[in-house]
């Protein structure tokens, strides 16, 4: 039986030390963006969007960077999406729990942990050789496409779970059959869900860096099909920094990085704000 | 219909993938070591200025990678900074430029000379403290590249011979980060190519001979390396007008002031 | 009647998407294992999983020393991660003056979503110039490595362990209080120890996170393929072994980082099961 001051003691000191906790993550947090903001803002201008790396990127922009990204995750959402929500679809329309859709989500979990190196590989070794495809947009937005399955389709089952089921007792009622249901009453109100975890997905699949080099090549110049090799922002950043030809386009390229990833951020939450009170 | 629109997407996408997969795209993709990289990256630069409608994509990977893609037909040209082993004598290489080896350390470093056996020594391990080569007292950090990195075998194969480098060594993954980690640590020593030396960090003269262009065209600075083109079988259609721009000597004067040895001295 | 072949057809081909992850997931582990296995199978899995040295060019394969590697930099980030992760965790659900939540909420979410090669980068040019300068070594070094992984792996530990939290009845907090427990009491001995699967699971899924990033360890770890025996010194993981020989590998050396692969997944998956077998507990 503790004396009394002691109880408060302990919890003093407690309090203070979960306080530092949670001011040193912001510290940190802030430190990082800072670093990288600080060095690589004042080089941001317009011209450095617009323009494709020179000389190997000493000179010149990240426009064919900005492409090559943009592809990728075009690629990658185009496969992932259809693939994920007809996933949550069925898992949460068309069957109860049961030893397959224990399976499914069983899958879709293991998946969501694998790193991205092994998804590199596997890329490497499927797409790029196998099918025959080559360091292209198209191998590294398929794998890219993998990676993202399962933060769709855990992110579109939330979304269908709140759902209320009087929507669908209504469409049954009135005669609907269970994809028509799932179209006109489910989907249409899912779908800003649903656009959250692509707008996740997005952010994860700019930064992914290790399985992308393997899939889609590090090629500078601008992509002229889905097959050609290309850079993303995330790749040229890390050849920039490593290779040490320019650290102030590298500081540069990581300041957009950090910009965009902020920005995706923003819109996922005021997206996420927006369903919710919209579910209200 | 936001779900049929991209089951269309789909359909289109494979029908097109499987479109493609005869022949990838046009242009050619050359790809291998990441020493070779840089400078083969200029001269794609420069070749499709005046070429404007070829695509040359260049890309890293390594030298071993290089050669393998190029067998496997992943790469029309394949770039190497080490000459081609037994297995891969099949292939037909050329010899687009020649760079040396230049041993490096902190421009702090007071160390301004080494004999061979001594680097061999040390990059074994078996010297391990910078004053017992004439430096101050401090551990010395290696720095080497990975394996299957042609700048490595060629360092293995010109300096270390028979010695193995010291598996305590850091390994970095390019000639870049060697040069950065390197530039920053006074009690580090490693090696990179010579034509990316710049003021950040100390080329060591080897046995009093400095490593610079004269003394490597008279064969006194013996650490040098070829850069290969390789090819499957003999080069043709746009790969050979890439080969052929690059051996020309409008080309080869861009790579010698970017600090290559040219193949015409 | 149409409609009801109609209706036939959408159900078989959702379950035929719905099996995407799991055919992928098998896909993966084919072309994974089918290029790593043969090299196993010719080492043996004693000599390539306790071997010592890592050689590629005399045919050495042994990722004894990667497999360390991989322990302590986790274990490493662990140390920081669960303290760190549990304070922010519980300060979020017990102890929310607005004012802070609004800040620390978003600093969580931006920390999970800054690409890992930023993370790296930061290290390179602060912390490990920083360990190098004031605690010796090349800095490169798997102290720098947790550091940077701890706080990669904080959001993980963080968003889960705060739903345990929250997740509990109030009746525990209620209770516990009542009996006359403080704040902080009731918080470590009452909650804490009942959301323990969730927060057990959570770490399960940082330790995960930890043992699969590559790009920021490759720039901050050094790589050196030695043992290592202490914070200080440089090491490699099972992912930056594949990581910085990938590109330039063939033959038996390319089959030996599939093989590394094959260990990374096998352990992987051990903790992703272990981490869902938790907390499925949890809600089921």
């Amino acid at each position: 039986m503790m004396h009394l001051r002691t109880r408060f003691i302990t919890q003093s000191i407690a309090k203070i030390l979960i306080w530092v906790a949670a001011l040193s993550t912001i510290g940190v947090m802030i430190l990082i963006l800072f670093q990288i903001l600080k060095e690589g803002l004042p080089i941001l201008h317009l011209r450095f969007f617009l323009d494709s790396p020179r000389s190997m990127g000493r000179e010149g922009g990240i426009f064919s960077t900005i492409i090559g990204t943009l592809a990728l995750t075009v690629v990658a959402i185009i496969f992932a999406t259809p693939l994920g929500v007809g996933t949550a679809i069925f898992l949460k329309e068309y069957t109860r729990e049961s030893r397959i859709s224990r399976l499914i989500r069983f899958g879709t979990d293991c998946l969501a942990g694998i790193p991205s190196i092994i998804f590199g590989l596997f890329g490497f070794v499927f797409f790029v050789i196998t099918l025959n495809m080559g360091w292209s947009i198209l191998s590294g937005g398929l794998t890219l496409a993998a990676m993202i399955l399962p933060t769709i389709i855990s992110t579109t089952e939330e979304a269908i779970k709140a759902i209320p089921y009087s929507f669908r007792e209504v469409s049954y009622s009135l005669g609907g059959t269970r994809w028509q249901t799932v179209t006109r009453a489910v989907l249409p109100n899912a779908i800003p869900g649903i656009f959250t975890g692509i707008i996740l997905s997005v952010g994860r699949s700019i930064g992914e860096t290790a399985a992308v080099i393997l899939t889609a090549g590090s090629s500078l110049i601008i992509p002229t099909s889905l097959f050609s090799p290309s850079r993303t922002m995330a790749v040229h950043f890390y050849i920039l920094a490593r290779e040490g030809i320019s650290m102030e386009m590298a500081y540069a390229t990581g300041a957009t990085l950090i910009l965009l990833v902020l920005a995706i951020n923003i819109v996922a939450n005021w997206f996420l704000n927006r369903y919710i009170r919209h579910r209200a | 219909m936001k779900f049929y629109l991209s089951w269309i997407l789909i359909l289109t996408a494979v029908i097109s993938s499987m479109a493609g997969c005869q022949r990838r795209q046009a242009g050619v993709t050359v790809a291998g070591s990441t020493s070779v990289e840089p400078f083969a990256g200029l001269l794609a630069e420069e070749y499709m200025l005046h070429h404007p409608k070829s695509h040359i994509y260049v890309q890293g990977g390594g030298s071993t990678a290089g050669i393998e893609a190029v067998r496997s037909h992943a790469a029309h040209i394949g770039m190497s900074s080490r000459s081609l082993m037994a297995e891969e004598k099949n292939l037909y290489a050329v010899t687009i430029a020649k760079d040396a080896i230049a041993i490096i350390v902190h421009p702090k470093n007071p160390i301004t000379d080494l004999s061979l056996s001594q680097i061999r020594q040390v990059f074994a391990g078996k010297i391990r403290n910078w004053n017992e080569i004439g430096g101050h007292l401090r551990p010395i950090v290696l720095v080497t590249r990975e394996e299957g990195s042609g700048t490595r075998e060629a360092f293995q194969k010109m300096v270390m011979e028979m010695e193995e480098i010291n598996l305590e060594a850091l390994v970095q993954d390019s000639n870049g980060a060697i040069r950065q980690v390197v530039g920053s640590d006074p009690n580090a020593i490693g090696y990179i190519s010579l034509g990316l030396v710049n003021e950040t960090v100390k080329a060591l003269k080897i046995s009093g001979v400095e490593p610079n262009l004269k003394n490597i065209v008279y064969g006194h600075y013996r650490f040098v390396r070829p850069f290969l083109f390789v090819f499957n079988g003999k080069p043709e259609g746009e790969a050979n007008s890439f080969l052929e721009f690059v051996l020309s000597p409008e080309a080869q004067e861009l790579l010698q002031k970017e600090g290559l040895v040219t193949i015409r001295p | 009647m149409f409609l009801e072949i109609k209706e036939k057809i959408v159900e078989k081909i959702l379950l035929l998407i719905a099996f995407s992850s799991i055919s992928i997931l098998a896909l993966i582990a084919i072309f994974i294992f089918g290029e790593g296995l043969p090299l196993i199978w010719k080492l043996g899995p004693k000599a390539f999983i306790l071997g010592q040295r890592w050689v590629p060019s005399q045919g050495s394969f042994g990722i004894l020393p990667m497999i360390v590697g991989s322990f302590w930099v986790t274990l490493g980030a662990l140390l920081l991660g669960i303290p760190l992760g549990l304070a922010c965790a519980v300060f979020l659900s017990e102890w929310t003056p607005p004012l802070a939540a609004m800040f620390l909420r978003p600093a969580i979410q931006l920390l999970a979503a800054i690409p890992s090669v930023i993370y790296g980068f930061w290290g390179l040019v602060v912390l490990v110039p920083l360990v190098r300068n004031y605690l010796g070594g090349p800095g490169l070094s798997i102290l720098s490595g947790s550091l940077i992984l701890g706080f990669m792996i904080l959001p993980t530990i963080i968003s889960i362990s705060e739903d345990s939290l929250r997740a509990l009845p109030p009746t525990y907090k209620a209770g516990g209080l009542a009996l006359g427990a403080t704040h902080w009491q009731t918080i470590w001995r009452v909650l804490v120890p009942a959301a323990r699967s969730g927060i057990v699971a959570s770490i399960i899924l940082g330790m995960g996170r930890a043992v699969g990033e590559t790009m920021a360890m490759i720039m901050v770890l050094g790589n050196a393929v030695k043992m290592p025996t202490s914070f200080l010194d440089s090491a490699r993981t099972l992912t930056t072994n594949i990581g910085i020989e990938m590109g330039y590998a063939s033959g038996d050396h390319r089959q030996a980082l599939f093989a590394t692969g094959i260990v990374l997944f096998f352990i992987i998956m051990i903790l992703n099961s272990l981490a869902i077998f938790l907390s499925r507990r949890r809600t089921g």
